[in-house]
């Protein structure tokens, strides 16, 4: 104390300064109501189904006929009418996989692990972000389910007594993943419906005063009687921040083990270390990329600009920026290690992948994931809305290769020259991998059409007039 | 009197004033009531002098079954169940079970948490007194409420709405039961 006195005094001029001020960015811009989020949000619901729409879904439902197609020839046919020929006998299969599954990442990360470092950002894109989640596993479910070639034993898979006796290989990663995933998966729908509760219960009371019985019936059997009571809301909001808290350790889990099918194997180019940390990086590379894909545009139809500011984009494109640097960093350590470590298996592997018959896959990866996040760095991009969509449809295409990069390259020239090979998609895989984007769209379509694309009470809870003890806003 | 009537509600504008007025009404002593709010008051739990919620404890519960589970299942199926050697490996070690018993405890704790979460809030419960008000929608919205049960031994319907009004409650109505 007296040590600052003296300072003051000797420098007349600290007494003038005064801490800056760092104002909060604003989570909700245009000082808006917590009716006005209310009317906003619903009114999507509530209003006409608008002309887009029906294009988009009629699009949406024929490209993913094509999965239907594609799976109903499989299952009709066999499990041979995919490419896979020794010694490529996985490809697209679980790349298609591994990609789906990497997407719904970011949902996770931005309901659970920003929940928990309190990023109030979050909220305007967490319910969108999680219903992505949850559609992606759908369609990465598709691919181990029918490579698996008599689906109807798919349940093999699971610790179910069966007429042979035996039980699953618990030593192997392929059964972790199975319970990785399906523990995903599930996880998912619940956080995701406990984060509705609230909101769908604003629903039943709103179409229950409009008159719509049918609706006010459907939207309050799962809304359980919700009625804001806050001796629920303490239990509930326990509840939602004990599911962020396990679904950090499983979302990280989740692309560890599905990194695991891989790592834990002996073929050079699978077999490293780095994997875990470095496909959960890239998961949630590809999932920011697939968010800022989705959300761009549904905040330009429904003109959400004030609940998805400009610092939302920033903040999305600073993580894509991040994780795609560390997935930069991650392609640069494997190629070290692999001369570093002196195997000339593994050294020959690196430099096939980017010099050998899969040179362009490797180099459409690279320009992909390394090159493109870093755009994010000038702020004139980031404020691109247009260019910013464009540059996450480049993040997409970049983390699909990526899996085929790793997959295929590695299979296609392992140990024996005698054995090497070179895989090419049938049209039936391609059929069936173009169709997950149909299926993705309709499941979003219906959720942006049925269920609030906000969590609105999430959303006026990080309002200015939330606070009780008001004009604390500014921390 | 009180047998006729679930309670009283009383309507507030803004969340500052309705956490005063839980303040007011936890000082008073009074056991049975609640607040409605559209969205989680920050630091009204604490103006209402609720205990911390024990849905953790539920959900601590859970996670230690689903990882016995897990690794009990890989014991047994592996171990006892049908032994079979693979690989040259052991019937069964914590190592290789751990992944899937990891997995398990996450899925049983969820299922804990939520349905802890749903039995202490007595939820479903789709007909409810304070459900029928007919403002009740502005609660989901934008407006807060104060409800006080009728069966609290401090519940007197004059001196309850006089304090109700005192707090700053506006449209203070009795609830049909």
């Amino acid at each position: 104390m007296g040590h600052a006195d003296h300072k003051a005094a000797a420098h007349p001029i600290l007494q003038e300064v005064r801490p800056a001020a760092l104002p909060r960015a604003v989570l909700v811009e245009n000082d808006r109501s917590f009716s006005w989020i209310t009317e906003r949000i619903c009114g999507i619901i509530e209003g006409k189904t608008p002309v887009w729409w029906w294009v988009c879904f009629i699009l949406a439902c024929f490209v993913a006929s094509f999965t239907v197609a594609g799976i109903t020839y499989l299952v009709a046919t066999g499990v041979g009418v995919w490419g896979h020929a020794n010694p490529v006998n996985w490809a697209w299969d679980i790349v298609n996989f591994v990609f789906w599954i990497g997407i719904g990442h970011a949902g996770t990360l931005i309901s659970a692990i920003l929940c928990l470092l309190r990023q109030k950002w979050r909220t305007s894109i967490n319910r969108a972000a999680e219903a992505m989640t949850i559609f992606a596993v759908v369609c990465a479910a598709i691919f181990p389910v029918f490579h698996v070639g008599r689906v109807w034993f798919a349940w093999y898979l699971f610790p179910i007594p069966n007429s042979n006796a035996i039980w699953q290989n618990f030593r192997s990663p392929l059964e972790w993943d199975v319970f990785a995933v399906s523990t995903y998966g599930t996880v998912s729908v619940l956080f995701w419906y406990v984060g509705l509760i609230p909101d769908l219960a604003v629903l039943r009371d709103r179409f229950f005063a409009a008159g719509n019985k049918v609706r006010a019936t459907l939207y309050g059997l799962f809304a359980m009687g919700w009625r804001g009571s806050n001796r629920h809301w303490s239990n509930y909001e326990m509840a939602y921040l004990i599911l962020a808290g396990i679904s950090t350790p499983l979302v990280l889990s989740v692309h560890t083990i599905v990194s695991f099918d891989f790592a834990v194997s002996l073929l050079p180019g699978w077999h490293t270390t780095i994997f875990p940390p470095y496909f959960v990086a890239g998961a949630i590379f590809s999932g920011f990329g697939m968010v800022l894909t989705l959300m761009l545009p549904l905040r330009a139809v429904y003109g959400l600009q004030d609940l998805i500011t400009q610092y939302h984009i920033d903040c999305m494109c600073k993580i894509t920026l991040a994780t795609g640097t560390i997935v930069g960093y991650a392609y640069g350590m494997e190629f070290f290690i692999a001369w570093y470590g002196a195997n000339p298996y593994e050294g020959f592997a690196f430099v096939n992948r980017a010099f050998g018959h899969y040179a362009w896959a490797y180099w459409i990866m690279i320009s992909c994931n390394v090159i493109t996040p870093q755009f994010f760095w000038f702020k004139a991009v980031r404020e691109n809305t247009a260019l910013v969509w464009i540059l996450s449809i480049f993040v997409n295409v970049g983390m699909w290769f990526e899996r085929f990069v790793i997959i295929v390259t590695s299979l296609a020239r392992d140990f024996l020259p005698s054995s090497w090979g070179y895989y090419s998609p049938s049209i039936v895989e391609v059929f069936t991998f173009f169709g997950t984007f149909g299926v993705f769209s309709v499941l979003f379509l219906l959720f942006i059409r049925f269920l609030p694309v906000m969590p609105m009470a999430e959303l006026k809870a990080v309002t200015p007039q939330a606070d009780v003890h008001g004009g604390h806003a500014k921390h | 009197m009180s047998a006729q009537t679930y309670g009283l509600i009383a309507t507030f504008k803004t969340a500052p004033s309705l956490y005063h007025a839980a303040e007011a009404v936890r000082d008073a002593g009074y056991r049975h009531w609640d607040c409605i709010t559209p969205f989680p008051v920050h630091g009204l739990d604490k103006a209402m002098g609720l205990r911390r919620s024990v849905v953790p404890r539920i959900s601590l519960i859970g996670g230690i079954t689903g990882f016995c589970t897990g690794m009990s299942l890989i014991w047994w199926t592996g171990a006892v169940d049908y032994k079979l050697i693979v690989g040259g490996k052991p019937l069964f070690s914590p190592m290789f079970a751990f992944p899937v018993a990891y997995e398990l405890t996450i899925l049983f704790t969820a299922f804990a948490t939520i349905i802890g979460m749903f039995v202490l809030n007595g939820l479903p419960m789709h007909y409810h007194p304070v459900l029928k008000y007919d403002q009740i929608r502005r609660g989901m919205d934008d407006t807060f409420f104060i409800v006080i049960e009728a069966r609290d031994p401090r519940f007197n319907a004059a001196n309850t709405r006089a304090l109700l009004e005192q707090a700053g409650g506006e449209t203070i109505t009795e609830l049909d039961p």
